[in-house]
């Protein structure tokens, strides 16, 4: 592993990130389709996206699948 | 945008009969926000738990967060009942709500005993933050050098700032918004054209050699 390959993964932008305010607006219905083993990513790519380099996002999501989980 | 590809699904059994059960008469209905509430209150329990690390907020004040998030989450799902189309379970639905709550709520309470200052501009510990080895130090110096000169150089005043308290002081982006009074959103997007323009700087310095999702 490259010694700054954290802070360059960190530079790496995706054009395809649909930025907070749509990754939250359609949270629900990804995080079900993941709960359900589904292809969320490959029908929401851009979420999926956004989820990878967001962290506050991608913690609401961990968060929205483990109380999907807990019922 | 991909949220207009949501479709409404038919609705599952358990999600009709949420539905059917909170637009009931009096009984019925309030039985019904009850169960809501308490499956809230549990919900938001858990998860104030489950980032208990990485707040200030402890002990009781944690509870009473979740508390607050439950209480304010459930008012928000009964005003917005009509907009539910059916694009999930009702219940993911209205977990969604609870768990953004949570998030701005521990987002605001940060500032109550925050470990860093607004504005400390600690550059010396950005090695750290980025899991450079202290013996390698002098060899990411350079490229380190060339993150600073770009944002202290091409960024806005304003870029400057939100990047320096996110990036170098490690404060959480949901605390920063709370701060300065903006969305989650526009934090995300001043930090997304950063990384984008530094990055750019990076590699026409020769700092970086492959471009990198941005040109495709």
């Amino acid at each position: 592993m490259s010694k700054l390959e954290r802070l360059e993964r960190f530079l790496r932008t995706d054009p395809r990130d649909v930025g907070c305010d749509e990754a939250m607006a359609i949270l629900h219905a990804y995080a079900d389709l993941v709960a359900a083993g589904e292809d969320a990513a490959g029908r929401y790519p851009g979420v999926a996206a956004h989820l990878a380099a967001c962290g506050p996002c991608g913690e609401d999501f961990n968060g929205l699948l483990l109380a999907v989980g807990d019922g | 945008m991909e949220s207009a590809r949501l479709t409404a699904k038919e609705l599952d059994e358990e999600s009709s009969a949420w539905l059917c059960r909170l637009g009931a008469g009096d009984g019925e209905r309030r039985a019904a926000e009850r169960e809501l509430h308490a499956r809230l209150v549990r919900i938001a329990l858990a998860e104030v738990r489950r980032r208990s690390a990485s707040t200030p907020v402890t002990g009781p004040e944690l509870d009473d967060v979740a508390h607050q998030a439950a209480d304010d989450a459930m008012f928000a799902i009964l005003a917005k009942l009509g907009d539910f189309r059916g694009e999930s379970r009702f219940i993911t639905w209205a977990y969604r709500f609870v768990i953004l709550e949570v998030s701005a709520k521990l987002g605001r309470h940060y500032w109550r005993s925050p470990p860093v200052a607004l504005d400390a501009g600690q550059w010396e510990r950005l090695p750290d933050r980025f899991g450079i080895d202290p013996a390698r130090h002098a060899e990411a110096a350079g490229m380190l050098a060339e993150v600073r000169r770009v944002v202290d150089e091409e960024l806005t005043a304003h870029q400057r700032r939100v990047f320096t308290a996110i990036v170098v002081d490690e404060i959480p982006l949901d605390a920063l918004a709370a701060r300065l009074g903006l969305r989650r959103n526009a934090v995300y997007k001043v930090i997304f054209d950063a990384r984008r323009k530094i990055r750019r700087a990076l590699v026409a310095n020769g700092y970086l050699e492959e471009p990198g999702l941005e040109q495709r």
